[in-house]
C-alpha cells in the first residue's frame, strides 16, 4: 500500500466502520485502505456522537473531529493532538499519556479520568468527576466542573476557570487544583492553599498553553491535600 | 495455654458464641480500636468441594485406562472476540496478585511457573512488572478501578484483559496497600506518594452499570485492534445476575471468585461475612451461562471458577459443576513457599507461625514473598519458587485427570454434574447434585430416575 501524504485525509465515520477509521488512525494496516503516514493530518466526519472515537493513537498525529462524540473519545492518547468540534461523552481523554485533547464544547462525566499526562482542555463546562484519579494530566476547564471531580487525584494540575461543584478533591493526594470561581464544598482532606509564586507562574504557564492567557493567576484560589488522611488512624474514622 | 481436656474435667465449659479467638477478637478490638485487617481468604467453615465426591465408573459408565488412554486437559479462553484467543495446556491458571502485595520476584516465580506448565498467570493492582512480562508466557493484565499503572502500551504486550469488578475475599470493596509495602518502586509504578496508607478505589472511574461497560469494552478492543480475549471478573455475590450482565456487555470471559478467595489486605469482617461461597456460587454462574447459550459453546462465553482451589479434586469438581477453567491465588503462594516450616521460628517471632501466616499487610513476610523489603525479598529464589509452582501445577493437573479417567472421561471438561454426589445437604443444594445415595437434590421437585 502507498502511504498517503501530509496533507489533511478525511474520513467518514458515516461510510467507514469505527474499527477501521480506529486502525488506521493507530497507524495499523487495515486491507482496501492506504496507510496513514504517522503524522498525517486526519479530519474525522459525522461522528454522531459514536463511542469510542481515536483511541489508543500513538502518533504525532492532528486529528480534528468534526462534531460530537461519545464515550472514551481518544481514550488513553499518546502524543496525538485531538481536537473536538463539538460535545464530547464520558471519560474523554480517560487515561491519556501524552499530547493534547480540545473539547470546544461541553464535556461529560470523567473528563481526564486516571490520565498520566498530555493536556486537556474543555472550553465549555465538565460534568462531574472530571479529572477523578488522575495521575499527572493537566486539565483545564473553560467553564465550570461538577461534584466530585479531582476525587483521589493523584498527581497533575486541573484548572477552572468557573465554579466547582461539591465535594471538590475528596481523598486527593498530590494533585493541584485551581479554581477561579467558587466552590460548592470540598472534600475530605482537601483544603484552600496559599498562592505562592511557583504556584502563579505555573498556572500562567497552564493557561497561556489553553489559551486563556488574559486570565489573572492571582484571581484563583489553589486548593490541594491536608494530607491528614495519608496513614489511616481510628481518630479521623468520621472522616472516611 | 490451657489443656482442653483438663478444663473439661474441671467442669470448665467454653462457650459457642463467645469462643476463645472471638474473646481474643473483641479484647483486640478494645485494645487498639482499630478492626483487624489481614490477607488471605474466609476462615469459616462453608460448605466446599469437600462435601462433594464422584461417583466413579462401574456397570454403567466406561473408566480410562489409568496410564495409557489420552485424558485433555488443553483449554482454549477468549475465541469469541478476539483475534488470538488464549491457548492453556491445563485448565489450572494463577490468579490476579499485585506488585506490591507481592514482590517482585515473586512475581517473576508465577511467571516462571505458569509458563512452564503451560498456563497464564495474571497481574494485579499495582501495575505490569518487566520480571512478570518477560517470565510469563501467557499475562492476563487485569484493569481495575485504581487504574494504577495503566498504560496503553503495557495493554497492548498483555494476553488478554481482565476487567475487575470485584473479588471474592471482598465484593464491593476496594484495595489496601499499607504504608511499609510502598516502597519508592511500588509507589513510583502508582503514582503515589511513598510509604502512605493507600486505599484502592472500589468503583471504576469512568463507568457506571453494565450498560457503560459494554462501551468500555469496545474501547478496549478498539486500543487492542480486537486481538486479546477480555475477561470481566466478579467477586461472588449475585454471580446468575452478574455473568448475565457480563456477557451482555460482551465478555469473552467471565471470572467468579468465591469468598475463600484470598486478598493481600482487607478488613477481617469484611472477608469472613461478605459474598458467597465458591461452591454456591458455580451453579448459578453456569446456568446464566447455559441460558444465555453460551456455556462450553466454540464461540462462546468460558468460566474461571476461583476460591478455594488446592487439590486436582477440587479442580475436578469446579469442571465438573461447569467451570471451563479455576485460577489459584493463597495456593500458588503456598507452592512458591509462603508458610514454609523452615520459617517458623521467625514466623513465631512476629506473632504467627507457619502455617498461620496471613499478615500479607505487614510486609514482614520471612519468606520474601509478600514484602517489599529488599533483604527478605532476596530470601526467595525466582527460580527455585517457579519450579515449586510448576510442579505444584502439575500435580494439580494429574489428579483432576485421574479422577476424569475414573469417570470415563477422555477430556477433564468433559466432567459433569452427574458425575457428582453431595455430603451434605448444604452442598447438595448449592451445588445442585443429589446427596450421596439419594436421588434428593434440595429444591428440585420429586425423583430424577
Amino acid at each position: 500500500m502507498d502511504a498517503l501524504s501530509a496533507t489533511t485525509v478525511e474520513l467518514d465515520l458515516a461510510a467507514v466502520p469505527l474499527r477501521t477509521v480506529n486502525a488506521l488512525l493507530q497507524g495499523r494496516e487495515v486491507a482496501g485502505h492506504d496507510a496513514l503516514e504517522v503524522d498525517t493530518p486526519v479530519t474525522l466526519t459525522n461522528p454522531r456522537g459514536a463511542h469510542a472515537v481515536a483511541v489508543g493513537m500513538d502518533t504525532p498525529r492532528q486529528v480534528t473531529v468534526a462534531g460530537h462524540v461519545g464515550y472514551y473519545a481518544a481514550g488513553m492518547n499518546q502524543r496525538a493532538d485531538v481536537v473536538i468540534e463539538g460535545n464530547a461523552g464520558v471519560g474523554v481523554a480517560e487515561n491519556m499519556m501524552s499530547g493534547s485533547v480540545l473539547v470546544k464544547g461541553n464535556a461529560s462525566q470523567s473528563a481526564g479520568a486516571t490520565a498520566h499526562g498530555g493536556l486537556l482542555v474543555v472550553e465549555g463546562d465538565a460534568a462531574a468527576r472530571c479529572g477523578i484519579s488522575m495521575k499527572g494530566v493537566d486539565i483545564v476547564v473553560g467553564g465550570s466542573i461538577g461534584h466530585m471531580s479531582a476525587f483521589m487525584a493523584q498527581a497533575g494540575r486541573l484548572v477552572v476557570r468557573g465554579d466547582a461543584g461539591e465535594a471538590l478533591g475528596d481523598s486527593i493526594y498530590e494533585a493541584r487544583i485551581y479554581v477561579r470561581g467558587t466552590v460548592a464544598s470540598l472534600g475530605a482532606d482537601c483544603v484552600a492553599k496559599e498562592m505562592r509564586p511557583e504556584h502563579l507562574e505555573e498556572l500562567a504557564t497552564l493557561l497561556k498553553a489553553a489559551g486563556f492567557e488574559d486570565d489573572d493567576p492571582a484571581s484563583y484560589t489553589r486548593y490541594g491535600s491536608a494530607r491528614t488522611l495519608y496513614h489511616f488512624h481510628v481518630d479521623n474514622a468520621a472522616a472516611y | 495455654m490451657h489443656d482442653d481436656l483438663t478444663l473439661a474435667r474441671r467442669g470448665l465449659r467454653p462457650s459457642a458464641t463467645f469462643d476463645p479467638a472471638t474473646i481474643a477478637d473483641i479484647q483486640r478490638a478494645a485494645t487498639t480500636g482499630i478492626y483487624d485487617i489481614r490477607g488471605g481468604g474466609a476462615k469459616r467453615a462453608l460448605p466446599h468441594f469437600d462435601d462433594l465426591l464422584f461417583l466413579g465408573a462401574s456397570m454403567s459408565r466406561y473408566p480410562l485406562e489409568g496410564y495409557r488412554e489420552r485424558c485433555g486437559t488443553d483449554v482454549t479462553l477468549g475465541a469469541r472476540n478476539a483475534r488470538y484467543p488464549l491457548e492453556l495446556a491445563i485448565p489450572v491458571t494463577v490468579a490476579g496478585m499485585s506488585f506490591g502485595a507481592l514482590s517482585g520476584r515473586a512475581k517473576e516465580a508465577l511467571g516462571r511457573g505458569a509458563s512452564e506448565a503451560g498456563t497464564s498467570t495474571t497481574t494485579g493492582d499495582g501495575g505490569m512488572t518487566p520480571e512478570e512480562r518477560g517470565q510469563s508466557k501467557h499475562l492476563v493484565y487485569q484493569y481495575l478501578p485504581s487504574r494504577y499503572g495503566m498504560n496503553p502500551d503495557d495493554l497492548r504486550k498483555a494476553d488478554a484483559i481482565e476487567i475487575v469488578l470485584g473479588q471474592g475475599a471482598k465484593p464491593g470493596g476496594g484495595g489496601m496497600l499499607l504504608g511499609q509495602k510502598i516502597s519508592e518502586r511500588v509507589a513510583g509504578m502508582r503514582t503515589l506518594p511513598q510509604g502512605i496508607d493507600q486505599r484502592s478505589a472500589c468503583r471504576h472511574p469512568d463507568w457506571t452499570g453494565p450498560d457503560d461497560l459494554t462501551i468500555k469494552i469496545a474501547e478496549l478492543r478498539e486500543i487492542t485492534g480486537w486481538e486479546k480475549p477480555i475477561y470481566v471478573k466478579v467477586g461472588a455475590s449475585r454471580p446468575y445476575y452478574d455473568v448475565k450482565l457480563a456477557v451482555h456487555a460482551g465478555a469473552d470471559v467471565v471470572v467468579v471468585d468465591g469468598m475463600q478467595g484470598g486478598t493481600a489486605a482487607t478488613q477481617d469482617v469484611f472477608i469472613e461475612n461478605v459474598g458467597i461461597p465458591t461452591l454456591a456460587a458455580i451453579p448459578q454462574a453456569v446456568q446464566a451461562l447455559q441460558e444465555l447459550g453460551v456455556h462450553r459453546k466454540p464461540d462462546g462465553v468460558q468460566l474461571i471458577v476461583s476460591g478455594g482451589i488446592r487439590t486436582g479434586a477440587d479442580v475436578a469438581k469446579a469442571l465438573a459443576l461447569g467451570a471451563d477453567a479455576v485460577a489459584i491465588g493463597t495456593a500458588a503462594l503456598v507452592a512458591l513457599g509462603d508458610n514454609d516450616p523452615r520459617w517458623d521460628a521467625e514466623y513465631q517471632a512476629i506473632g504467627s507461625a507457619a502455617g498461620y501466616y496471613d499478615d500479607y499487610q505487614d510486609g514482614r513476610d520471612p519468606a520474601g514473598i509478600s514484602t517489599q523489603d529488599d533483604e527478605l525479598a532476596a530470601r526467595f529464589d525466582p527460580v527455585e519458587g517457579g519450579r515449586r509452582l510448576a510442579n505444584y501445577l502439575r500435580v494439580l493437573t494429574m489428579e483432576a485427570q485421574t479422577i476424569a479417567r475414573a469417570c470415563g472421561k477422555a477430556h477433564v471438561t468433559h466432567l459433569e454434574p452427574e458425575d457428582l454426589v453431595a455430603l451434605t445437604v448444604e452442598a447438595a443444594a448449592m451445588a445442585r447434585v443429589p446427596v450421596a445415595g439419594t436421588d434428593w437434590v434440595p429444591g428440585r421437585p420429586g425423583p430424577s430416575f
